[in-house]
């Protein structure tokens, strides 16, 4: 697969290490070159240097013969422009925006954008983690 | 009418103050606390506090009842969430949103917005109309009436100079609306000959401009004019 990341925090660089390990073709999009230290010197992918929103920027990551685009930046509405641009301007088939707020997640979501949201997912774990605590004296 | 304003700049009070000239009721979201402070010594209950991409803000702010929502913050991809959220969550009839970075012109052409304004590329456009040696400049573009106004120059190998106005042969449905003339305005009578240094403003519907072109500039190549008349968004300052 030809996978662009956009957006090399913590989430965007281990996503692009793991998926470039698994064989695919990776290409990490983000406007700090700073921010590419995190990918290591060992990455095989490639890196682009600009604003995920800007159409040239994406074009120069290969946007045109991509598979998947995933929007991992530090901003909610970064993410769901940039994952709209992927899908509707350059039909990347598969476009998945991370988007804190569960009510966006949600409202884009019925737009027809796939979007993963990490406040829900946490809400889950914390909730279960609290679930399945063992008590003392509970007997299980 | 109920217009909600996202976005209490320079741009947003204006847009308020003027439409509550008009009778209308209006609401300002400001996100940024000392500027919501301003705004509310001036307007009092015609300015909100809060993010106004955030879906419980608009909500709070009555964007189910807007009749047209402004997104003027200085921010594209907030303007652009707006936008989406106004129209496709809330049935909004009509959005319109301010461009910041001509770069982004293209993903508000993509997506929900029905009318932009983008100040940097209306600033070209203004400087290009003053300047003397200025063949074609695109002044106005109303993208949901599908309607351009565009001033351009009658070159001397124009088969259009030393025609009147009655004579000249137009592309269909493009309207020559003015002639200018040693910096005066004069209306296209029928027998109004044109000459050729003048400018012609025509009304048209877009894509018609590489007609147009050349009909008036036919030895200039259409796509040039056209790249050299709008601000540069291919190349630069993309890395």
């Amino acid at each position: 697969m030809y996978v662009i990341v956009a957006g090399c925090g913590r989430v965007g660089s281990s996503m692009a290490r793991r998926l470039a390990a698994e064989g695919h073709d990776v290409v990490v999009v983000d406007d700090d070159r700073r921010s590419f230290a995190l990918l290591g010197d060992d990455f095989r992918g490639h890196r682009v240097v600009g604003a995920a929103i800007d159409w040239d920027v994406l074009r120069k990551a290969g946007i045109e013969g991509a598979d998947a685009f995933a929007a991992v930046t530090d901003g909610d509405n970064t993410n769901i422009i940039c994952a709209l641009i992927a899908q509707r301007a350059f039909e990347v088939p598969c476009a998945v925006a991370r988007v804190y707020d569960p009510r966006r997640a949600r409202a884009f979501a019925r737009m027809g954008l796939r979007t993963v949201c990490p406040t829900n997912d946490a809400e889950d774990a914390m909730v279960d983690a609290i679930h399945t605590c063992p008590m003392p004296g509970a007997g299980s | 009418m109920f217009v909600l304003i996202v976005g209490g700049g320079k741009v947003g009070l204006n847009v308020g103050i003027s439409l509550g000239r008009l009778g209308h009721e209006y609401l300002i979201i400001e996100q940024r606390r000392t500027r919501y402070q301003l705004l509310h010594a001036q307007l009092e209950d015609h300015v909100l506090f809060g993010d106004g991409t955030e879906m419980w803000v608009l909500e709070k702010a009555g964007v189910e009842r807007a009749d047209l929502v402004v997104a003027v913050t200085g921010d594209d991809e907030d303007n652009l969430v707006i936008a989406e959220l106004a129209k496709h969550e809330y049935g909004v009839a009509k959005v319109v949103a301010r461009v910041n970075n001509p770069r982004n012109q293209r993903t508000f052409d993509l997506l929900s917005v029905d009318s932009t304004l983008c100040a940097a590329t209306m600033t070209v456009s203004m400087i290009q109309h003053e300047l003397p040696s200025h063949q074609f400049v695109p002044l106005l573009s109303l993208k949901h009436e599908r309607l351009e106004l565009v001033e351009i120059e009658v070159s001397e190998d124009s088969p259009s100079a030393h025609l009147t106005v009655g004579d000249v042969r137009l592309p269909p449905d493009v309207l020559l609306a003015a002639l200018l003339r040693g910096g005066a305005a004069l209306l296209p009578r029928s027998d109004e000959m044109l000459l050729p240094g003048d400018q012609v403003l025509c009304l048209l519907p877009p894509g018609r401009e590489k007609e147009l072109i050349r009909i008036f500039l036919p030895s200039r190549r259409p796509e040039e004019v056209q790249a050299q008349a709008t601000i540069d968004v291919t190349d630069e300052g993309a890395t």
